[in-house]
């Protein structure tokens, strides 16, 4: 019966006035923001105080709302970015830059005070964007795992890495 | 001449009174739905967010007061002013406690309530059609349907206080019930009564005529700043309205113990109106035809026999 | 002959139900004719309390303008009467649509100016009509006229229940 229903609908409904309050106080009362948030997006340096970014253009790519925008230096040997751009008005912080990174050099962290009163401000250059830090993952270089040879590191010397297999050698 | 002053001071104070109460409604209302809700409400503008009407006048007063150029122009002005003129003057007749109150001793008061809450229908129609466009027209369609079938048993409700009274004044049946409130023995009165004052209001969970999710805001969708403000303020006067008529009908008007009677008054007229608040809280919306079989199927016979039961017990001697 | 006060809102109330009756009665646009119509059935009620008669005042308000009105603003909101039927009917309100509305109206006003003259009781005579005594006359002495409203309404309810149940019920 509809009556009934409604009636016990407006007392449980009632009883609502003395249950806590949802509701957090937030420029005084600042809520908890794991930290996995997603938030401010960065980029990251790894332990050697180097950009991590190898321009691989992966980010921008698997962006669903294109505000990646970066560009490789045109100077060989170097993989850094000669721009790196996010519009922060278009991000929808959804966190597949970060999937996508194979170096671990952007980042989503946990801080979404972000409000500006001009929407150009909300465009962020690669000095806006870059960190001093490693960010979530301390210890990782790419440059040690990957196989690529640099400067001090010839091929085969990476981490968990096998020496280079001679093609034309006959031994096992 | 004094007596004459008298009464337009009071007159005056009625108005201002009314209209303050409604605008201070308005944050009541969002205060409490948000405890309802387990959220806190507006509390920033102000201690504990009172400000925050002052806030709102201010920016409805600023906001570009817009009439479409495929409104109706005349009629499309009239139509607020309509609904908050008939709501208003209905209170002329509520007496707000002994000896007070506009014009409480009027031998025809329920029935000019009545009668200006069947006019007040106009606005929300005639706003609806001069507004020239579709969600409008058929807000302001449901309303006229909506308002005439619950006025129906509206008025057959109040004619068993009006039968246990044998007067129309509404200051005769407050003193009436000094001994018992009207509540008990006219409760099949009461509760169609108070149902078609939430339909005559557009109070949830009878705004079929607002419906937002429906019909964008029904028959307001085109107003803006003031003249919607009029609307709005005209909605929650006419929750006090109903409100007000409800405790002088059956629940004793200004009597009670120990507290002096405008505070029972004002004690009682705040719990209905919480009251209102809780409905919006709480119900959902019913279906249009749902709306319209609760009045004719259900309210309407259960009024009648409340009626007949009521007019047996009379003339059978009981009270 | 003095005016008091109660004189001067009758004579008042019933210019403004003359007023709106012919506005609404020349009007093109339904709408408009409805809502002077409304407009004169509220100045009908004034002069019906002042002649005394609070109780048909108050009826006045709720039947006529507040419920049977509603109504017919309802039909013609239902029709959405747009420009070319504003225009259609104003076509034809012509001059001489009303010559014959003229002439009976004037018979009837020479009836009723005839009827006034030859009567004695002075036109504001307050004496207060309370709803019981309403009550009263409709149950006793008007008896058989309410049976038979009644029963016209009767035949008007069990109409639009054969015509509001589904097709196929009807058949």
């Amino acid at each position: 019966m509809f009556i009934i229903s409604a009636i016990r609908t407006l007392w449980l409904t009632f009883l609502h006035l003395f249950h806590k309050t949802e509701t957090v106080q937030y420029p005084e009362q600042k809520p908890y923001l794991a930290p996995r948030y997603r938030g401010r997006i960065v980029l990251t340096r790894d332990p050697d105080g180097e950009e991590r970014c190898v321009s691989c253009y992966l980010c921008a790519a698997v962006c669903p709302c294109d505000c990646i925008s970066l560009q490789k230096s045109a100077a060989p040997d170097q993989w850094t970015p000669e721009h790196f751009r996010i519009n922060f008005s278009r991000c929808i912080f959804c966190g597949f830059c970060e999937e996508a990174c194979p170096t671990s050099a952007i980042q989503l962290i946990p801080d979404f005070e972000m409000s500006e009163i001009s929407r150009q401000s909300l465009v962020y250059e690669k000095e806006h964007l870059l960190i001093a830090g490693t960010g979530k993952v301390p210890d990782y270089n790419f440059y040690r795992i990957a196989g690529v040879a640099t400067p001090g590191k010839p091929k085969g010397a990476a981490l968990n890495e096998s020496p280079p297999v001679d093609p034309r050698g006959l031994l096992p | 001449m004094n007596a004459i002053l008298l009464s337009l001071i009071q007159a005056v104070a009625v108005l201002l009174g009314i209209t303050l109460l409604a605008a201070g409604l308005t944050f009541a209302e969002r205060r409490l739905l948000g405890f309802w809700q387990d959220r806190l409400g507006p509390n920033r503008v102000g201690w504990q967010g009172t400000l925050q009407i002052v806030a709102d006048m201010i920016k409805i007063f600023f906001k570009q007061d817009w009439t479409p150029p495929f409104a109706d122009k005349i009629i499309f002005t009239a139509a607020p002013i309509i609904v908050l003129t008939t709501v208003v003057l209905a209170f002329a007749v509520i007496p707000l406690g002994p000896f007070a109150g506009i014009m409480p001793n009027l031998n025809i008061g329920l029935l000019f309530f009545l009668g200006m809450t069947s006019l007040s229908v106009y606005g929300v129609i005639l706003a609806g059609w001069s507004s020239n466009s579709k969600f409008a027209l058929l807000g302001g369609m449901r309303a006229a349907a909506q308002t005439i079938s619950y006025e129906v048993f509206m008025g057959l409700a109040v004619v068993g206080v009006v039968m246990l009274t044998g007067s129309f004044n509404l200051e005769t049946i407050v003193a009436a019930q000094t001994r018992l409130w009207f509540v008990i023995p006219q409760f099949f009165g009461f509760l169609p009564f108070l149902i078609a004052g939430i339909a005559e209001a557009h109070r949830l969970p009878f705004d079929l005529p607002e419906g937002e999710n429906e019909l964008g805001a029904g028959f307001h969708t085109e107003y803006s700043s003031m003249k919607f403000g009029m609307f709005f303020i005209g909605e929650y006067a006419s929750i006090v309205l109903i409100s007000s008529i409800t405790v002088v009908l059956y629940f004793g008007g200004w009597h009670g113990p120990l507290l002096p009677p405008a505070v029972w008054f004002a004690l009682k007229i705040g719990a209905f109106i919480a009251f209102f608040i809780l409905l919006r809280a709480a119900l959902p919306r019913p279906r249009y035809d749902q709306l319209m079989s609760y009045g004719w199927k259900l309210m309407l016979p259960l009024t009648i026999a409340n009626l007949a039961i009521t007019g047996a017990l009379m003339l059978a001697g009981i009270e | 002959m003095s005016l008091s006060g109660y004189d001067i809102v009758f004579y008042a109330a019933s210019a403004f139900a003359l007023l709106t009756t012919a506005i609404a009665i020349t009007r093109a646009n339904p709408l408009y004719g409805l809502l002077n119509f409304v407009l004169s059935l509220l100045g009908m009620a004034v002069v019906f309390y002042t002649l005394g008669a609070p109780f048909a005042a108050a009826l006045e308000v709720i039947v006529y303008a507040g419920a049977i009105m509603v109504l017919f603003l309802f039909v013609v909101m239902m029709l959405r009467l747009d420009r070319t039927a504003i225009a259609r009917e104003s076509g034809w309100l012509t001059s001489s649509i009303w010559i014959i509305p003229i002439l009976s109206g004037a018979a009837l006003a020479g009836e009723l100016l005839y009827g006034l003259l030859g009567s004695t009781g002075p036109a504001g005579a307050h004496h207060i009509v309370s709803p019981q005594a309403v009550g009263l006359k409709l149950f006793t002495t008007d008896l058989a006229a309410v049976e038979l409203a009644s029963m016209l309404l009767l035949a008007g309810l069990i109409g639009a229940y054969h015509l509001g149940r589904p097709a196929r019920a009807r058949d």
